[in-house]
């Protein structure tokens, strides 16, 4: 399992994976079955794996440390890009195909519209973080201060989520399935951060059992 | 009522029948290739249907393609996803006979199956505009003829002033209310005048034959000022009443959805824009076309009268 984790050939296939989901959008480009509604289609299709990855990249770190596995970190990186990629995506979508670089209507709907205003935080908290993510940029900022900034992705994933939620019309299955998924994982760094604010000497009888 | 008549479309402009067919063998072809997407399209069972035409159709419309009709719809007990009617509602089988009970403050209470029914008047076809409260909007050629010729067969008592309508719901075919997030059987009202405006349309069938099971079979209503979802699909119920009755989406967001639900381009809807349409199946590669929404979908020649004086900001 380290091995295979470890390799640089996961890498690629990591990354080749995380483009299917393109592919098939364009495979369906192609064979004309983006539904009546195309626009429509397509902007709910990169949103979805917006969501996706960011629920991926916000599963790495809970992942490694209960399959106590620290090479899985390798991976957060490239997830949270994908999820940035997909949300450029799907804001290029709304933007040029719905809206049609209409500064005005744009402009309108981002103050109007709720969901508009929450998904266009959601995405620009998510630009400094792709910027900051090489490793340049670690060693610039100093860890610490880097993973302070990153925590903004907390953020931004509980952002998209409202955003999918305040669209839907009636049927909130969906938004409510990953609203349960960002609260187990962000319970789980919430249970983690306060067993370690834990003074020592509480732990000690413990041990003298 | 004086009722001004748009200058007519000609039948050159409706897509050809071979043309949409084609599409449709193409969209099957593709769904095979998915699977058992499939297999549902064989189970339509349309009939012919001979209409007229009728002076109430619009003119310089062009009319959507049958495949997009079909294909994309909102029936929320078939699912919520835009294509799942089309997959699941085949499968259900439309019950032989229909009866629509018709009560309420009536002086003669009935039910009435849907061959007496559409033996009450001749089958016309009226092609409307057709917009939704999402912001899509549609061109069809339905069939069928105003309501009023069958609400008349039940002589309503003066007290009736509202016309109250109910949705068949079969739990083994149709999702729950949970799941949709609306409360089933689906209900729908419209004001007595409302209901009685010629323009207001018991409607059977479209492109020339019976209605598909998706787009609301056997019979169904059309308003085409409303929003969409005004227009109850597979009618079991119909009821005159004095108050104005309960309404699915009116009851689920009174904020976001009115009673009234005219389309009405200065109203927005709280999370989007209602003064701009997209019209399905059109454009270069079939992705639609924006266009400006008209005042009660530019039928306010017609129907504008109903509602003067009224606040139609504040009576949305």
């Amino acid at each position: 399992m380290p091995k295979v984790l470890a390799s640089k050939w996961t890498k690629v296939v990591l990354f080749l994976l995380s483009l299917v989901p393109l592919a098939y959008l364009v495979q369906r480009v192609f064979e004309r079955r983006l539904t009546a509604n195309p626009i429509e289609y397509i902007t709910h299709f990169t949103g979805d794996w917006t969501i996706r990855f960011l629920m991926i990249t916000l599963a790495v770190t809970p992942l490694r440390n209960l399959l106590n596995q620290p090479q899985i970190t390798r991976y957060r990186r490239m997830m949270g890009l994908y999820a940035y990629f997909y949300g450029c995506l799907h804001f290029l979508i709304w933007s040029v195909l719905d809206k049609q670089l209409d500064p005005h209507v744009m402009y309108e709907d981002i103050l109007k519209r709720w969901y508009i205003t929450v998904g266009m935080a959601a995405l620009l908290g998510m630009k400094p973080l792709a910027v900051t993510s090489t490793a340049g940029w670690v060693r610039r900022m100093g860890y610490k201060r880097w993973q302070k900034l990153h925590r903004i992705v907390y953020g931004c994933a509980a952002l998209g989520v409202i955003h999918y939620y305040l669209l839907v019309k009636s049927d909130i299955r969906e938004p409510l399935m990953y609203a349960a998924i960002l609260a187990v994982l962000l319970g789980y760094r919430v249970v983690v951060s306060m067993r370690k604010k834990k003074p020592a000497i509480k732990r000690a009888p413990v041990l003298a059992k | 009522m004086l009722i001004r008549c748009p200058s007519d479309l000609p039948y050159s402009d409706v897509t050809p029948k071979h043309v949409y067919l084609n599409r449709r063998r193409f969209l099957s072809r593709s769904a095979a290739a998915v699977g058992a997407a499939a297999a549902p399209f064989a189970a339509f069972a349309a009939a012919k249907l001979n209409a007229t035409k009728t002076p109430y159709s619009v003119g310089g419309e062009k009319i959507t393609s049958k495949d997009v009709v079909t294909g994309y719809n909102n029936y929320y007990e078939f699912g919520t996803g835009k294509e799942e009617p089309a997959q699941n509602a085949p499968k259900w089988k439309v019950p032989s006979p229909w009866t629509v009970q018709i009560g309420g403050e009536v002086a003669k209470p009935k039910t009435i199956d849907l061959d007496a029914i559409t033996k009450l008047a001749p089958l016309e076809e009226r092609i409307y505009r057709h917009r939704c409260v999402e912001a899509w909007s549609i061109v069809v050629p339905w069939i069928g003829f105003s309501l009023s010729t069958l609400l008349k067969q039940v002589e309503p008592t003066g007290k009736a002033k509202f016309v109250a309508f109910e949705t068949y719901y079969d739990p083994k075919y149709m999702i729950t209310p949970r799941e949709a997030g609306i409360p089933f059987p689906y209900k729908e009202g419209l004001r007595l005048d409302e209901a009685m405006h010629p323009l207001t349309l018991l409607c059977m069938g479209m492109y020339g034959e019976t209605l598909p099971n998706q787009d609301g079979a056997p019979l169904r209503l059309v308003i085409p000022w409303k929003y969409g979802f005004k227009s109850i699909k597979s009618i079991s119920k119909i009821n005159f009443v004095e108050k104005q009755p309960p309404t699915d989406w009116a009851a689920y967001a009174p904020g976001e959805y009115g009673f009234y639900s005219n389309v009405n381009p200065k109203r927005d809807h709280p999370r989007w824009s209602q003064a701009r349409e997209r019209r399905l199946g059109e454009g270069f590669l079939g992705q639609g076309i924006t266009k400006e929404t008209l005042m009660f979908n530019g039928y306010g020649d017609q129907v504008a009268a109903m509602y003067s004086g009224m606040d139609l900001i504040r009576n949305y």
